[in-house]
């Protein structure tokens, strides 16, 4: 009825409004439609993509680290599989309380707390983090059969690395160790990040370092699609890890064994090469520590008790500790004489006791001197006035000219990460090294003393050992190396590390048969003879005494000085003789003369190597030590003539009694503290 | 011929005789389409679909059947439950999602909002049938307030979207009662403008210090995340962020049903009530889309041929006011998901999860039946 009196304006007012209506709901549909057009059509490839990126993890896939074996295959570094219990920080609602009900499963100290904390902080959401290593059996099923409750918590088999030979050779193996904030840094710079992606531990000292690159493998990729929560769906694809490549040494870790008992509880340094290659025989340094400890981050005490130890285990003596070579470098200084015209093997001087030189004496250490020395016996009996007036005839620039190509104060190039380059002096090294132009100036006098292998002299045990292979090897001189072949695990390919000559040194062959004849009779007549008694072989070597502490001009007298003040210890030798199949040098740190603690040492290591044995002491130590008075008495190693008289000091400075280094380097100081011989570098 | 006998296909016709075949398979296409978008965005509430479905077919039959006037006569007492329920909801509500907008009443928990959504135009299209033929600027002011008390109410509670829903039902009506366009027009212009405004302008009302005043914090947020998605990507922005993606994932002809990996993989939120239309466009694409809206079409033009062809002026006004709150759901909703309006919780009509949306909707539709159906009555 309503109808009847509506009128007809009134509904055609109304259609109007419900085409206007219409129309708008036209235009409002076209926005949308052409929205949809947009994001479908326009820019489908990008959301595509997006979408992928959405639902698309790449999942690393570790690769086993290369294992480590000597040159005979015995392990030296390995990976054994371990229950680690693992939390994925997207899965996990409430951290605390997941913990909280973990330490009632399990033990978890406050370290791993705390390491997990950190590791948690720094890690993807995908990938699970630490929490434990090492569980027992009873643990894993512990925490298994609570997994229910415990979204996000994993028990996983990871590789832990392991250490079968200990504390041998740990500075040659190293470690390794969590990766941190830092080294993650120094993996970003290289470009490796994506290579390191799930891997917690790399290379931190040694042979683990310095090889991380071929250790460490390829990391493999699993392609999986992840839900919004994280959580792998399914896998998509996979690409394997390459394992890292195995690491074939040049070291014999048996003759390793042999030459760091032969220390016993004595700090030092061994480093036996073969003159032949550059291969590394043998690298001691002693003490020594377990790497096995640093595995999974070193407890605090752990490594407190490293840190704070006197005897300073982590310091790589062989390659990183300097000393003055003392009467070692007095073969080398002989045939600098011969090479250079200076002298020749028949000239001969009289040996008065002392070598007078700008109004000091240079003291000899055999009170009235050695009589007539000719260059043969200036090399066996160790004779300091020979070498006073060598040195002074050559002058500095003459000495260091000679020494460089032998590698003294410079970097051997040895494959091991930390090396010290040493000090060979020269008044060139003096003006770059001192800032104050009164130190900058070379003195006459300090040539003296460097020409029988003190003063500034610093060497490490390694660059001696090399140096003596070079000589050895008629001048050849190689780049020493640890690892002889790089071994790929999954073909059996080995890549060898090829000998690597670094320069040949042009020496006369009558120059050096002199020079090595009188080496080989030093142990036969000489210094060394009562180490090598009875030696079935023929020995090179020379015996070295380098001075740790200035006496002031008084006269050195071995029990009067403290242990730790006492001098270093050196011995160098090649065997056989006739055809050197080993080269080294031994350094005892504060053992006093050369031929009393590291001659036997030697004697013990060649014996091993060359026999295959383990040979006897040719002379028990306690009857040694009663000798070692009259030994000492007897050459010129013993006694350096600084100690005597001051041989370093300015012509201006009064003669004595005053201390005997005016401006005393620390390089000079071959002390065993990490802070000198860092200085030393 | 046998009128007396029992007839069994007679009863089944009478029984449908109320229903617009249009409408009905409008109806039966975005049912089925919901049907089968639920299969692969929530399989588990397929069955509580089928249940909603039941119930609002059924409350939908009932209101067709029912003589728009007296539809008209329900309108008075339907709204004045509806205000009183506002205010039991202000006073005793539950609290869901940081708003009251629930009222347990023993049985069941009940949106007073959502009856809101019908009882408004019911109330305006009976006033304005009261003052039919002599409708002055006055009523349009009455309307107005009838309007704005409920629009208050719900927008306190708060609920922007259902606020701005209700409001809108009824401001179409008084837009069809012919309110004069020199209102209509400034009005617009100021709507156009105060949104443009806030678009050139996000950047500083988007500063944490700012305080919008008449709007809550979370729906500054939601604006401001309409503005600038990626401003919290992984908080406020990810809905629509993932259902922009879903969306232009899908291309032209979609991953496929079932395969689609925003969905299946939980990257898009809400995937069964407000964000369907993402599931939908992912899976089924552009074509998909396009197929949506043209029902959507369909349904409206239906809607508005029902109202110009309505007998009597309030149930033109209900008819046009019903259609075009169906055009605002699906308007909003869309526009919402495809990331060129606020989330402001629209369902997207009869294809969302959610029986309260969908009985309210089906009754819209059971009110055309209705008023469609009016017109051979009151003709004969």
């Amino acid at each position: 009825m309503t109808e009847f009196r509506a009128p007809a304006a009134e509904l055609a007012r109304f259609r109007l409004r419900v085409v206007v209506a219409a129309v708008f709901v036209f235009v409002c549909f076209g926005l949308l439609a052409a929205r949809f057009h947009h994001l479908q059509v326009k820019r489908h490839d990008y959301f595509l993509t997006r979408a992928e990126d959405n639902r698309i993890a790449l999942l690393p896939v570790v690769p086993h680290r290369g294992t480590i074996v000597d040159r005979k295959g015995v392990v030296l570094a390995r990976n054994y599989a371990t229950y680690t219990i693992e939390i994925t920080p997207s899965q996990v609602r409430d951290l605390d309380a997941t913990l909280d009900e973990l330490s009632s499963l399990l033990p978890l100290d406050a370290r791993d707390r705390r390491r997990f904390r950190k590791l948690y902080e720094e890690s993807r959401n995908f990938e699970s983090v630490p929490l434990r290593s090492r569980l027992t059996d009873e643990e894993v099923a512990r925490v298994v059969s609570q997994r229910y409750r415990l979204p996000g918590v994993d028990v996983k088999a990871r590789l832990l690395r392991d250490y079968p030979q200990g504390s041998t050779a740990s500075h040659v193996i190293g470690y390794i160790g969590r990766i941190t904030e830092r080294d993650v840094e120094r993996i970003e710079e290289a470009g490796n990040a994506a290579n390191y992606r799930g891997t917690l531990h790399m290379g931190k000292a040694g042979l683990e370092q310095s090889y991380e690159h071929e250790l460490h493998g390829t990391t493999g990729f699993e392609q999986v699609e992840v839900n919004a929560g994280g959580r792998a769906v399914r896998a998509l694809s996979h690409t394997p890890a390459a394992p890292g490549n195995d690491l074939e040494l040049t070291l014999d870790i048996e003759l390793q064994k042999v030459a760091e008992k032969a220390f016993g509880d004595r700090r030092g340094a061994l480093v036996a090469i073969e003159p032949a290659t550059g291969g590394v025989l043998a690298l001691a340094s002693m003490p020594t520590y377990d790497p096995n400890l640093f595995v999974d981050g070193i407890s605090t005490q752990d490594w407190k008790a490293l840190n704070d130890s006197p005897d300073h285990p982590m310091l790589h003596r062989a390659i990183y500790s300097t000393y003055p070579p003392g009467s070692t470098f007095k073969p080398f200084m002989a045939l600098a004489g011969l090479e250079t015209g200076k002298r020749t093997t028949k000239q001969a001087l009289y040996d008065v006791g002392y070598f007078q030189f700008g109004g000091h004496r240079f003291m000899d250490d055999k009170i009235g001197g050695h009589g007539m020395v000719d260059l043969h016996k200036s090399i066996v009996v160790s004779c300091n006035t020979y070498y006073y007036q060598l040195a002074n005839d050559l002058g500095i620039d003459g000495i260091a000219g000679f020494m460089a190509p032998f590698g003294f104060g410079e970097r051997t190039g040895i494959d091991l990460p930390g090396e010290a380059t040493g000090i060979l002096p020269s008044p060139e090294w003096k003006r770059t090294r001192f800032k104050k132009p009164e130190q900058q100036r070379w003195y006459a006098g300090e040539t003296i003393s460097v020409g029988i292998g003190q003063g500034y002299n610093a060497y490490t045990p390694l660059q001696l050992a090399n140096a003596l292979a070079a000589l050895v090897n008629q001048g050849r001189l190689f780049r020493p190396h640890v690892v002889k072949y790089v071994v790929d695990s999954r073909t059996g390919e080995r890549r060898a590390v090829e000998p690597e000559p670094l320069r040949e040194i042009p020496l006369r062959d009558a120059h050096l048969k002199a020079v090595l004849d009188a080496m080989v009779d030093v142990n036969r007549t000489g210094t060394g003879k009562r180490a090598f008694k009875g030696a079935p072989y023929t020995v090179g070597g020379k015996t070295g005494t380098a001075q740790v502490f200035s006496l002031r001009g008084q006269r050195y007298v071995e029990g009067r000085v403290r242990e730790r003040l006492r001098d270093h210890s050196w011995f160098v030798a090649y065997a056989p003789a006739e055809n050197p199949k080993i080269a080294l040098a031994v350094l005892v740190e504060n053992g006093g003369f050369g031929a009393q603690s590291a001659a036997p040492i030697a004697r013990q290591v060649i014996d091993y190597y060359l026999l295959d044995q383990r040979a006897g002491a040719p002379a028990a130590e306690d009857e040694e030590g009663a000798e070692s008075e009259e030994a000492a008495e007897g050459s010129g190693d013993a006694l350096p003539a600084s100690r005597a008289v001051e041989p370093a000091a300015p012509q201006e400075a009064p003669p004595a009694p005053v201390p005997s280094r005016p401006t005393t380097p620390p390089a000079a100081v071959p002390a065993p503290q990490p802070a000198a011989a860092r200085n030393a570098r | 011929m046998n009128d007396n006998r029992f007839n069994p296909l007679a009863l089944v016709l009478g029984f449908l005789r109320p229903l617009d075949p249009v409408l009905m398979l409008v109806l039966a296409t975005l049912l089925g389409y919901a049907h089968v978008l639920m299969q692969s965005a929530s399989p588990e509430r397929l069955d509580s679909q089928i249940t909603h479905i039941g119930i609002a077919l059924a409350g939908m039959w009932v209101l067709a059947w029912l003589k728009p006037q007296r539809l008209l006569s329900m309108a008075v007492p339907l709204y004045l439950l509806g205000v009183v329920l506002l205010m039991a909801v202000e006073l005793f509500g539950e609290v869901s999602k940081g708003a009251q907008r629930w009222l347990d009443v023993g049985v069941a928990r009940i949106q007073p909002s959502e009856l809101m959504k019908i009882a408004m135009p019911l109330m305006l299209a009976w006033f304005f049938q009261i003052r039919e033929g002599h409708t002055r600027f006055i009523d349009f002011l009455l309307a107005g307030a009838l309007l704005l008390a409920p629009v208050g109410l719900i927008l306190i509670q708060p609920d922007l979207g259902t606020s701005l829903l209700v409001a809108a039902s009824g401001l179409y009506v008084i837009y069809f009662a012919g309110l004069s366009w020199k209102l209509l027009i400034p009005l617009v212009v100021a709507v156009v403008i105060g949104l443009g405004s806030i678009v050139a302008f996000g950047d500083t009302l988007c500063q944490p210090e700012v305080d919008w005043q008449v709007l809550r914090e979370y729906q500054k947020q939601r604006v401001c995340t309409l503005l600038d998605p990626t401003r919290d990507p992984l908080g406020k922005g990810f809905h629509i962020i993932q259902s922009t993606i879903a969306i232009g994932s899908g291309g032209l002809t979609g991953k496929g049903w079932m395969d689609g990996t925003q969905t299946h993989l939980a990257f898009l939120p809400e995937r069964h009530t407000d964000f369907i239309f993402a599931v939908l466009a992912e899976e089924f694409g552009l074509v998909g889309a396009l197929l949506l809206l043209a029902v959507y079409v369909l349904l409206l033009l239906r809607g508005f041929h029902i109202a110009a062809n309505a007998p009597t002026h309030a149930s033109r006004l209900l008819a046009g006011a019903i259609t075009m709150i169906f055009f605002t759901y699906a308007f909003v909703n869309m526009g919402m998901v495809s990331g060129i309006l606020p989330v402001v919780g629209v369902p997207l009509p009869f294809i969302s999860y959610g029986g309260t949306a969908l009985v309210t909707l089906c009754l819209g539709i059971g009110i055309l039946m209705s008023i469609q159906r009016s017109r051979f009555v009151d003709k004969t």
